[in-house]
């Protein structure tokens, strides 16, 4: 199993090696969008609003991580479909729980790298300190990178349901997630019905729970459990979603098709 | 879990239908290839062979019947099915952002294969095509594309290679030099092949046995010769010529195969 898996992560470690636009992927969009908050977070200080500045660089970075998630998953599989590689690897001996758990691990890595760099980053620019958050990060991140597994999950079924057509909910989907997830303003800004609907999200509670330690230096240790609850919920339903689909794309030939896209 | 009756068979299909909705692509197939034979599935664009292969690959999942390869059903056995046989086509293709080593590494590890450094050069040697092992596979010529593909396909020593017109993309003497190669390689460890391809000339001189696809349907079947002579045409090609226009005026063959296979 572990063999099938390390194929996999070899496969991309090979691929992001000499491309210099996959890892502008890991590192070119994360810089940019830190730069650009990180100078509209300087101008609020400015304007005396000096804890915009933590909320903000912080929100930028955890945002990155589920980001990155979200499209280690997806993007590896549909990097298949682009080279013409998905029948050889579904014809290959591997299951498609390895090969999940192989883009994952590649999600990981890409995450932890641009965490890091970002890290530093603002460190460096901004003198914000993202270990500043605690020990309370571990958790946060751990549930940004599940979420953003989850919605990978549910993001490639619709691609192998839809085909390339449907390519572009890689980037969409987690847009579509930020706003209901008050990344970067607190849930009460939102009308209350919207409200209901962003503590239905995992990652609500994480950018919450930032603010609050940001603020207050205090975690809130029954909102974390919220959190790997409903990451729990959603990681099966993403998990039966996926399964069911490809299930339902064998039946109608549309894994053989593919490459003939 | 084995049924030690077909053992001797390679792969067996009964009554295999695939439907995509109001389309019938596979309309009731049955057939045997037996452990060592080379067979053709011949037949004009949109015949079925495709479909027929990937369904025996389990990418795509029957409407019904059944589908016995190396004595296993695909439905309940795919991934120890998959470690047993492999695929070469034309229109598939590996990473072109890996080096030619580098594809090779990862599909060694995916098939689990011991000493693959060792079983990759010798495949690239036995393919000729040793000196872009650190190439980039996006800068190969197509005759190497083709022949790197099939290195991919016999690093597992595969029992059953399934062959979607592996020749489509070459010139006359690299196309004779794979089949050179694919027989050879066939002799030596008894390999099982089933082949699609459009080059009638070819046909004859790799299948055993072929059989006629037309509308997804089983529309003559024998070794080449006998059903040159069976259909009086003057060759495989003008038979698959008159397939292709008039593949009505043939009648389905129904419960053909039924051969066993060797001593069962």
């Amino acid at each position: 199993m572990w063999l099938r898996i390390s194929a996999i992560v070899m496969r991309y470690f090979f691929l992001h090696r000499r491309s210099v636009a996959r890892v502008m992927e890991i590192f070119f969009w994360p810089v940019m969008n830190l730069l650009v908050w990180g100078f509209v977070t300087h101008y609020l200080q400015d304007l005396a609003l000096p804890k915009a500045v933590l909320f903000l660089l912080g929100s930028v970075i955890l945002w990155d991580v589920l980001y990155r998630s979200q499209q280690g998953i997806t993007l590896a599989i549909t990097e298949e479909f682009w080279v013409k590689n998905i029948i050889n690897i579904f014809i290959s001996p591997i299951s498609v729980g390895e090969l999940l758990a192989a883009i994952s691990i590649v999600g990981i890595i890409k995450s932890i790298v641009t965490t890091v760099v970002l890290g530093l980053l603002a460190f460096f620019f901004y003198k914000f300190n993202l270990l500043k958050v605690g020990p309370g990060l571990v958790p946060f991140l751990a549930n940004l990178l599940l979420f953003g597994w989850a919605v990978g999950l549910f993001t490639m079924a619709l691609i192998f349901r839809y085909g390339r057509a449907a390519e572009a909910l890689i980037w969409g989907v987690p847009f579509f997630i930020q706003p209901i997830s008050a990344v970067f303003y607190p849930v009460s800004v939102l009308p209350v019905w919207l409200q209901k609907i962003a503590y239905l999200l995992p990652s609500t509670y994480v950018f919450e729970g930032m603010r609050q330690v940001l603020a207050t230096g205090k975690i809130d240790i029954s909102t974390l459990g919220i959190s790997f609850g409903l990451n729990l919920v959603y990681l099966i339903l993403g998990s039966l979603y996926f399964s069911w689909m490809l299930r339902k794309v064998r039946e109608m030939g549309y894994l053989s098709r593919f490459h003939l896209e | 879990m084995k049924d030690e009756g077909t053992a001797i068979t390679a792969t067996e299909i009964q009554s295999l239908t695939k439907r995509f909705g109001k389309l019938t692509a596979l309309n009731s197939l049955s057939f045997r290839v037996c452990r060592g034979d080379i067979l053709g599935l011949l037949g004009p664009n949109g015949a079925g062979k495709t479909t027929a292969i990937h369904c025996m690959l389990g990418l795509i999942t029957p409407s019904s019947g059944s589908i016995r390869i190396l004595g296993l059903d695909i439905s309940r056995y795919r991934r120890k099915i998959l470690s047993q046989v492999n695929f070469s086509s034309a229109y598939t293709a590996l990473p072109s952002n890996l080096t030619v080593r580098e594809n090779l590494l990862v599909f060694s590890r995916l098939y689990g294969i011991k000493s693959a450094r060792e079983k990759i050069e010798s495949l690239l040697e036995l393919f000729e095509i040793e000196e872009t092992i650190d190439r980039l596979t996006g800068s190969l010529s197509s005759g190497q594309l083709t022949r790197l593909n099939l290195c991919k396909a016999f690093l597992n020593n595969p029992e059953i290679l399934f062959l979607d017109e592996p020749t489509a993309s070459l010139d006359p003497d690299i196309a004779a030099k794979v089949r050179e190669r694919l027989l050879e390689l066939q002799r030596q460890r008894g390999l099982t092949m089933i082949y699609t391809s459009h080059n009638m000339q070819e046909v004859e001189q790799m299948c055993d046995r072929v059989i006629f696809l037309a509308k997804g349907s089983i529309v003559m079947q024998g070794s080449p010769s006998e059903i040159i002579k069976q259909s009086e045409s003057s060759s495989l090609e003008d038979l698959f010529i008159a397939i292709a226009r008039n593949g009505h005026l043939y009648q389905t063959v129904a419960n053909q195969g039924d051969e066993p296979c060797g001593s069962e």
